[in-house]
């Protein structure tokens, strides 16, 4: 496509190789003045490096860029910001101790003589911005004290206060309640109505559906072509990203619990700044069932999952799986039955320099069946994880003795689920089993979760992403401050419903 | 009231280097570079002081010098920690190290091998010295190192929390990769301030040896930089906070002088671990409690955001 002034952004042709790994190869995007234009790709195809070139953090390789029809050359964040261009990062980049005002003109103050800062006019431009595009921002408080949703408008407001007419947003309903991302939605519709343009980077198919005109598809860094979104479905998106037609429906049979085998009892929990973040919280999960914990991050669910593992200390109440399991050891949990897919696989689950059978053996190393008095077998090690490879499809087949960290994410994933699934546990915690993975790693973690339930495990479900909840778990309970504000049973409540309740706002 | 005076004037005496290293602490690592090196860079502060000061006969000169060559102490721990995102505590410990023996190498090869230089020339008292001489409000005639920390404190303040740059530096040390993405230049914001840095733990070597003993000895800067450290801890990084931790050891090293002159049954050598002894309880009755600079120690790699 020639260059032509009636597209704000044009990219043609862009490669960028890092190394001897090409993350992006002759990739195409063409994004309307005043339109939602959609990049969409799974975790690492690449759609993050064609923003962060168009933003100037990164140098194609090869390729040109175009802005209203004109070519430039991006060299950095400056002058990508001069030339009207915005990024909304998906790891905020906002400094957590400065104020809203404070954090909108960094880099780009308002002063008075001699490099002073003028705090006044600088309050007042922003109050200006945040009333012409009716946010609910307070120009004076800490970043640190606001919502998840604020935040996220104070670095929309961040572009608009350097005069962005182009914004790229990336992954910006990740951490987002229902009601957040509605309000997200109608913002960039009233953006796009004053005259700018959003670039918007997904793997979510119902957002693209909902707010973009138009989308554009990478995969393994590769240009896979532009949809017309009105003209397209989900299944249509996801298999153009994929590459193979998926399954997006979980499938199971309904849930037959038995008798409980997780039972926590008025549990207290403070995090390591002494606040209580686990406030006296009750749960029952029972055999053969799964209980999803729906909520936003930071609301309890990781000192919820430490406490029952003996991971932090239960100030109160008590974890009970068979005996009161509650401030003993992580190993005593284990021998319990308590099995854990932990939420950051690369600082809790694996020891990422060591090899992959060393890792397959981390909770059993001491068991006879590896060893000997205080030497390990390696033969029976690297026999163990052959048959893990075979049974749970690692690739590449025969990495038993390659470093785990060679391994993509959905492998690395494979290796945890592999050696905790193994281990046949009476109670599974899958806490953000999904994270970072693909569409296709994702349907065998659910299908493993599943499979687990009918062999009559406990499965407890903790996700920050409530579309996984919902579909995943036969009992959600919703999380809110450190308390389960409400339980329902699947299939008897709406996304809408279970929204209110993540912000606190259910009935009571 | 005279011991009052006695102990306030050697309290500002004694706190004086160490608000100079304090402020450098300060700077560096608001900036998100932790620096250990503040010891060694205040004895080549020391060293560099005590040489130009005996052969120029100017204490203003030393004392910008003994700046300049702190600074220049500090450009390696920069390349170091900014530039090859090495392990900064490994990198100040190492200038902790190399510091004394240039300091002694020097020293011997200016003054004809001794291990200590002569008597050199002093930076003048503030109120000149005939002021009072003799009685016990001369103890309060310090030397002007004392009033330019103070004033340099003031400074260091206003440029962090009045200016643009001090917004820029604190964001650079609580957050670089946003920093970054706003089009400021991380790297440049930190090697600036470790020189900065260098230069503040200079003067506080100089205020040493031309401010307080007139000349260098091996003995000199014998930890004070390590306290400063512990100041700019317990100060919760902010320039006024350093300050007051600095006046507390100082008193503290003020009071061991004061109570060893008297009749107290407590030996001397006791008495002198007192503003160590002060420092250790200090860092463990808060250093878990204030909070640091989110970057404080991390390199920063652009990228690996």
């Amino acid at each position: 496509m020639e260059p032509d002034s009636s597209y704000a952004v044009q990219m043609h042709g862009i490669t960028k190789r890092f190394g001897n790994y090409t993350a992006l190869s002759q990739v195409d995007l063409n994004v309307r003045k005043q339109s939602v234009h959609a990049i969409l790709g799974e975790n690492g195809a690449g759609k993050t490096t064609l923003m962060n070139i168009l933003y100037g953090l990164y140098q194609a390789d090869e390729g040109t860029i175009y802005l209203n029809g004109t070519p430039h050359s991006i060299t950095g964040p400056n002058e990508a910001i001069s030339n009207g261009i915005g990024m909304v990062h998906q790891h905020f980049m906002l400094v957590e101790n400065f104020t809203v005002t404070e954090n909108i003109m960094l880099g780009d103050e308002v002063c008075g003589p001699a490099g002073t800062l003028d705090m006044r006019m600088a309050r007042k431009q922003v109050l200006d911005l945040v009333e012409q595009y009716g946010f609910e921002v307070d120009p004076d408080a800490r970043i640190e004290d606001i919502s998840v949703g604020m935040q996220q408008r104070v670095e929309i407001l961040k572009a608009l206060f350097r005069g962005a007419q182009t914004l790229i947003l990336d992954e910006p309903t990740a951490v987002l309640t229902p009601q957040e991302i509605d309000k997200l939605l109608q913002i960039m519709d009233d953006l796009v109505a004053s005259g700018k343009t959003i670039i918007i980077i997904t793997h979510k198919l119902k957002e693209i559906l909902r707010s973009a005109d138009e989308c554009t598809i990478i995969r393994r860094g590769e240009y896979m072509g532009t949809v017309d979104v009105s003209q397209s479905s989900e299944e249509d998106l996801a298999a153009k990203m994929v590459g193979r037609n998926v399954n997006l429906k979980v499938e199971k049979t309904p849930a037959t619990p038995g008798e409980v085998v997780l039972d926590v009892n008025g549990l207290v929990v403070r995090d390591d700044r002494g606040i209580e973040q686990v406030c006296g919280l009750d749960l029952k999960v029972r055999a053969g069932e799964i209980v999803g914990i729906a909520g936003i991050d930071g609301n309890g669910q990781e000192e919820l999952v430490n406490a029952i593992v003996s991971m932090t200390k239960a100030e109160a109440g008590t974890v009970v799986v068979g005996e009161e399991i509650q401030n003993t050891s992580p190993r005593n949990a284990i021998a319990h039955g308590v099995s854990t897919i932990p939420s950051d696989r690369h600082r809790w689950g694996l020891v990422l320099p060591m090899m992959v059978s060393e890792n397959s053996v981390l909770e059993q190393h001491d068991k006879s069946s590896f060893g000997k008095g205080i030497m390990l077998d390696y033969n029976k090690m690297h026999e163990y994880t052959s048959m893990l490879i075979k049974e749970f499809d690692i690739r590449p087949s025969g990495c038993e003795d390659e470093r785990i960290a060679g391994l993509s994410g959905g492998n690395q994933q494979k290796v945890i689920i592999a050696r905790e699934v193994t281990q046949a546990p009476k109670l599974l915690i899958a806490f953000q089993p999904t994270r970072g993975l693909d569409v296709g790693a994702i349907e065998f973690v659910h299908k493993t979760l599943i499979s687990e339930r009918d062999r009559g495990a406990a499965i407890l479900l903790v996700s920050y992403e409530l579309d996984e909840v919902m579909d995943v778990s036969d009992t959600i309970a919703v999380i809110y401050h450190g308390k389960i504000v409400g339980t329902f049973e699947q299939g008897t409540v709406g996304e809408e419903e279970l929204g209110l309740y993540m912000a606190g706002g259910g009935a009571k | 009231m005279q011991t009052v005076i006695l102990l306030l004037g050697i309290t500002l005496m004694y706190a004086t280097p160490l608000v100079f290293g304090a402020l450098g602490g300060v700077v560096s690592e608001r900036a998100g570079v932790t620096n250990i090196g503040i010891e060694g860079m205040m004895v080549i502060g020391a060293i560099s002081a005590a040489v130009t000061g005996y052969f120029t006969q100017n204490p203003w000169i030393a004392f910008i010098v003994a700046g300049l060559f702190g600074a220049l102490m500090a450009l390696p721990h920069a390349i170091a920690s900014v530039s090859f995102a090495a392990d900064q505590t490994v990198s100040g410990v190492a200038i902790n190290l190399l510091a004394p023996g240039i300091a002694l190498f020097a020293c011997r090869r200016f003054f004809d091998g001794a291990a200590m230089s002569p008597m050199v020339v002093k930076l003048p008292r503030i109120l000149g010295e005939e002021w009072m001489k003799g009685t016990s409000w001369a103890n309060l005639n310090v030397n002007v190192s004392t009033v330019i920390a103070i004033l340099l404190a003031i400074l260091v303040w206003f440029v962090m929390y009045k200016t643009k740059w001090g917004l820029r530096m604190r964001a650079v040390g609580e957050h670089p990769a946003a920093a970054d993405t706003l089009g400021i230049n991380v790297y440049k914001t930190r090697y600036i301030c470790v020189l900065i840095s260098g230069m503040l733990a200079g003067f506080g070597g100089a205020s040493v040896t031309i401010g307080i003993i007139s000349r260098f000895t091996q003995t000199a800067i014998a930890g004070q930089g390590f306290i400063a450290l512990a100041a700019v801890i317990f100060g919760k990084w902010t320039p006024f906070g350093a300050c007051g931790a600095c006046a507390l050891f100082g008193a503290t090293q003020a009071l061991a002088i004061i109570l060893g002159g008297g009749e107290l049954p407590i030996p001397s050598t006791v008495l002198s671990m007192l503003p160590y002894v002060m420092t250790i309880v200090v860092l463990v009755l808060f250093v878990g409690k204030s909070v640091a600079p989110k970057a404080d120690g991390v390199p920063y790699i652009k990228g690996s955001r």
